[in-house]
């Protein structure tokens, strides 16, 4: 329709935040006249989706009840929720910047609230398993350069992070990995057969529900017990076939355990995350063994490291006593959602207006809710307060941690007329100071 | 004290305090100090405002030279434990942040914890490179102090291959643009040599310096060597800071006396010395080589050590010793971590406690006090727990009561297991009493001047305005922990005991001067082994806010005295 503006220019070295593999190696082409990205190269078709969906949309910068308002109206709105509300929580995150997480959580800590991340609903029951048990892990390029034994559990990688096989674990050459997917066996277990199937060398079709008994009778079997053959009949795998997977575990020279949401969010949950993180502990008194939950959202692992540096804790944190108490599903969204409590809520970055439970979703419903987003979602369209926000990592720089709490920052392609996040999130504390300041009798001065 | 409102800007005249000042010569006089803005001068106008600091105690902010209190090790051992933060929590105040505490407390926790025991400057002693962003951000939320980091060149796939291929220029080359690159103070050396065994040989560890590492032809001592020389040729404010091979083994002592060697009168700091202070057989109940290390770094002023003191109670195992924390987690059965970091180190942690009846944990205690009270020099062997390995640093005011108090001391030497006391001198009834004004070398004097902070660590015209007012009290641990005015930067943070302002600190860099060529040659070395792009791998200046480039030093090699 349009003709193709002059206007071009190539960023490089652009950083992709769709999924947790968090590309660094984009070169994005962007037309600066229309304002789009016209070519993402190295990108996967999500990827390529993703930098191409992004324009500037013809809206007003925020809405307060439905009506067009400007940034500093919408602003001043949010405070007086916030400054009146008894529980106010804040929710998302994980598609932001972490200079936007950490003013997320000066403002819980300010109003005495909650924060939580999708975290809750994703991998949480891995972080409470780490607490529980630890974890050996690495970096995705020593896995790129060492590991000849690669196994994925729970997870589709080839349609959830397109790029996982080929630019860290599978087909990459490395340093001790010479010819690539030649030096590499490759194994998946799910309840499935996913197209990330056709990857591996072994494929378990595990019975759904039974991930745990498998992982422990794995845990067993490494460590020299006997397990019943009636193992196949619970959990669809024959025993020879398991006798034969620990033998390969422990001759390997560094193997690898990726999980994802088929384990953690399935019957056992952080028992599961606790079994496969134990299996790879176990595993190095023998060999050299990790393990590593595959995270989905761009900035998950930011969430959870701002989140834990500032707190204490990873997730589910509440300062309703003015200091941190961590609690999950005392403190976790859908709970605080689904038994009423919330009385006011900022989501950020995030829709829980979609994908929360029901009850979640009413009482949602109920009370004052604000939204930070780029794009319009089911959740702005119940909110009190929408603002809408520059994209991270399209339109405003901030740092991104990849799944392997590797650090990036990222790098705009073109400006926005919108604000991010960060500077939203930054007015909106200090105007709260101010109100909470005077709610309280002039107690809070002004922090560094 | 009338005026709360003033900030920086103002003037400030302490009165009648007892000042120690041991780089200026200044031994508990009463005398008068002069702040404006944020630094001491000789002079103020009348109408500065005063503190009275009569019968207190001043002293310049003590600085840690070696915790480990930021980054990506930190914040996953922070994460470990969240049963060891319930029950010490971190409130928030008008002024001040709330947290968490324990042993790994969160990041404001930890700057608040600092200020209010009179600590101004800390530093992170051991960050990946690939990391050093995420240290970055976690220093840019610890509050009031100044820190730095150092980072771990030692293990370092890039910089072996150079070594081996005797391509020395550009090693020194190299080494430089990575500090640049990280935003680093100076350059971390742990178990020189170990990692790729530990990653690539199944688990294995390095014991002899003298052993190959792999496929590299190099040995251990060839790494030391090529570190200690190339950190002094560049001349970085702090020499290469080094975590001995062998830490925690019986014999490791000859490990230790063989790496102080290797510096052959070049400057050099061992870290934690105490837990690379040991006799006896690998394998077997260690025994105590304390003495023996103390003479030779008594005898040597190229070396400067802290100590690493073990204090009974919790701590955790946080280390870029691999082999170490996993030796750590058979012992003690605990919950462990191991995180591989791609071409630049291993790392490990497990929670840990420190029991007094337990022989080998009273020996290790037993060595730390061993070194302190033989050191003939407090300027060079300095005060740390190795936060939190050896326990917290809050422990430090307890530790200072039992180096100035031989009675307490004695106390509890009795409590403890008495065959590992039997082991060392301790049982002897040392008379050794620490005096403030070594108080004030091993915990302020001595680091800064290690550490090249020329503004640091003193109370002369010039110096920071980093300041702690104690109540003077004969219980040391008392005294120590509670100051009853701390100023940073010549801003009154602590008064009364209580906080009355908040306060960004700043980060402590080193900028050695480097070729740009050498880009060239590290590159393809990226493209083809990290899983990051090499134009995304240097820190840039938005991760330092507050930042300060502390300038090199170029000190000759000396002898033996
Ligand atoms: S794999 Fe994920 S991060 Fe990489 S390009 Fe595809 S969507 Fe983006
Ligand atoms: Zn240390």
């Amino acid at each position: 329709m349009s003709e193709i503006g002059q206007n071009l220019r190539v960023v490089e070295h652009a950083t992709c935040t769709f999924c947790g593999c968090v590309c660094d190696d984009m070169d994005l082409t962007v037309d600066l006249d229309a304002k789009r990205i016209t070519k993402a190269k190295n990108a996967c078709t999500l990827g390529r989706a993703w930098f191409a969906e992004h324009t500037i949309e013809d809206k007003p910068p925020a809405r307060i009840d439905g009506k067009p308002a400007t940034t500093a109206e919408a602003i001043e709105a949010a405070a007086q929720i916030l400054a009146g509300a008894r529980l106010p929580i804040i929710y998302g995150l994980s598609d932001t910047t972490c200079e936007a997480q950490r003013q997320a959580v000066a403002i819980a800590d300010l109003m005495h609230g909650n924060i939580d991340t999708t975290t809750s609903v994703c991998h949480g029951p891995s972080g409470i398993a780490f607490q529980g048990v630890g974890e050996s892990t690495a970096t995705l390029g020593e896995i790129k350069n060492r590991a000849d034994l690669v196994i994925y559990w729970g997870g589709n990688p080839a349609e959830s992070h397109p790029r996982h096989f080929t630019r860290y674990a599978v087909t990459p050459k490395g340093m001790y990995i010479p010819n690539g997917r030649k030096d590499r066996y490759v194994v998946l277990a799910d309840v499935r057969r996913t197209p990330s199937a056709p990857v591996a060398d072994l494929f378990l079709l595990v019975k759904p529900g039974r991930d745990f008994e498998l992982l422990w009778a794995l845990r067993a079997l490494v460590k020299g017990r006997k397990i019943d053959p009636s193992i196949e009949e619970s959990t669809g795998i024959p025993l020879a076939t398991l006798e034969t997977l620990v033998e390969r575990m422990k001759s390997c020279r560094y193997g690898v355990l990726f999980f994802g949401m088929g384990l953690t969010m399935t019957r056992g949950r952080h028992f599961n995350s606790g079994a496969i993180l134990a299996l790879a502990t176990d595993l190095n008194e023998y060999t050299h063994f990790v393990a590593k939950p595959v995270r989905g959202h761009g900035n998950v692992t930011g969430a959870d490291n701002v989140v834990s540096w500032q707190t204490g804790y990873p997730f589910g944190v509440n300062f309703s006593r003015g200091y941190p108490r961590f609690n999950p599903g005392e403190f976790t969204t859908v709970d605080l959602l689904s038994r009423g409590e919330a009385d006011a809520a900022l989501i950020i970055a995030s829709d829980p207006g979609s994908n929360f439970p029901k009850r979640a979703i009413e009482h949602l419903k109920r009370i004052p809710v604000i939204v930070l987003d780029a794009k319009d979602t089911d959740t702005t369209e119940l909110a009190r307060v929408a603002f809408r926000t520059a994209t991270y990592g399209i339109n405003t720089t901030g740092t991104v941690y990849r799944m392997d709490d590797v650090p990036i920052t990222l790098r705009p392609a073109f400006d926005s007329p919108f604000p991010g996040d960060e500077e939203v999130l930054t007015a909106l504390k200090d105007r709260l100071r101010v109100l909470l300041n005077e709610k309280r009798g002039g107690a809070l001065r002004k922090a560094a | 004290m009338s005026h709360t409102g003033r900030t920086m800007g103002s003037a400030i005249r302490i009165t009648n305090g007892r000042v120690y000042d041991p780089a200026n010569g200044v031994d508990g006089c009463v005398q008068d100090l002069c702040i404006q803005d944020a630094k001491v001068v000789a002079e103020v106008p009348a109408d500065a405002r005063k503190i009275d600091a009569t019968g207190m105690v001043v002293m310049p902010g003590g600085v840690d030279i070696h915790c480990h209190i930021a980054g990506p090790k930190v914040n996953l051992a922070r994460k470990l434990q969240p049963e060891d933060k319930r029950l010490d929590v971190v409130p928030s105040t008008p002024y001040t942040r709330s947290g968490s505490g324990g042993i790994i407390p969160s990041t404001f926790a930890t700057g608040y914890r600092y200020a209010a025991m009179g600590y101004t400057t800390a530093m992170e002693a051991a960050v990946t490179p690939i990391g050093a962003r995420h240290v970055l951000e976690e220093l840019h939320d610890t509050p009031i102090i100044d820190k730095g980091f150092y980072v771990l060149l030692g293990n370092n796939v890039f910089l072996y291959r150079l070594l081996k291929e005797g391509r020395r220029e550009e090693f020194r080359e190299a080494v430089a643009w990575w500090v640049n690159a990280t935003k680093a103070y100076t350059v971390k050396l742990v178990n020189p040599g170990s990692d790729e065994l530990w990653k690539g040989r199944r688990n294995a560890n390095i014991s002899d310096l003298n052993e190959n590492i792999d496929q590299f032809d190099l040995t251990p001592l060839d790494v030391i060597r090529a570190f200690i020389e190339t950190v002094n040729d560049l001349g970085l404010p702090h020499p290469a800071h080094i975590h001995c091979n062998n830490l925690g083994h019986s014999g490791n002592a000859t490990t230790t006396l063989d790496t102080m060697r290797a510096a052959e009168g070049r400057r050099v700091h061992i870290a934690h010395v105490q837990f690379h202070s040991y006799g006896g057989e690998p394998g077997k109940n260690p025994t105590s080589r304390g003495p023996e290390i103390a003479d030779y770094i008594n005898s040597h002023p190229n070396i400067t050590a802290d100590v690493g003191q073990v204090m009974f109670g919790k701590a955790t195992a946080m280390t870029a010793d691999a082999p170490l924390a996993h030796l750590l987690k058979g012992v003690s059965g605990n919950k462990w971590v191991n995180a591989d970091t791609e071409n630049e180190s291993g790392c490990g942690i497990v929670p840990f406690t420190y029991q007094e009846k337990v022989y080998v944990h009273a020996l290790q205690w037993a060595i730390g006090l061993e070194l302190f009270l033989l050191s003939k020099d407090p300027w060079r062997i300095l005060l740390s727990t190795d936060h939190p390995n050896g326990g917290s640093f809050t422990m430090y005011p307890k530790l200072i009561r039992l180096l100035m108090d031989r009675e307490f001391r004695n106390d509890e030497i009795r409590k403890v297991n008495q065959r590992a006391i039997r082991k060392t001198i301790l049982g002897d009834d040392l008379a050794r009493e620490y005096t403030l004004s070594e108080i004030a070398i091993i915990s302020r004097a001595g680091p800064a001047r290690a550490l090249g902070l020329k503004d640091k660590g003193h109370l002369g015209v010039g110096a920071d305005a980093d300041i702690t007012i104690y109540e003077d009290d004969p219980d040391r641990e008392k005294m120590f922990s509670t100051p009853r005015y701390v100023l940073k930067d010549g801003k009154l943070i602590i008064a009364d005991h209580e906080f009355r302002a908040d306060h960004e600190g700043r980060i402590l860099h080193a900028t050695p001067a480097y070729d740009p060529d050498i880009e060239k040659a590290i590159r393809p070395f990226f493209e083809d082994y990290y899983s990051i792009r090499f134009d995304n791998y240097a820190v840039s200046d938005r991760y330092l806010h507050n930042h300060q480039v502390i300038p090199g030093q170029i000190i000759p090699a000396v002898q033996p005295q």
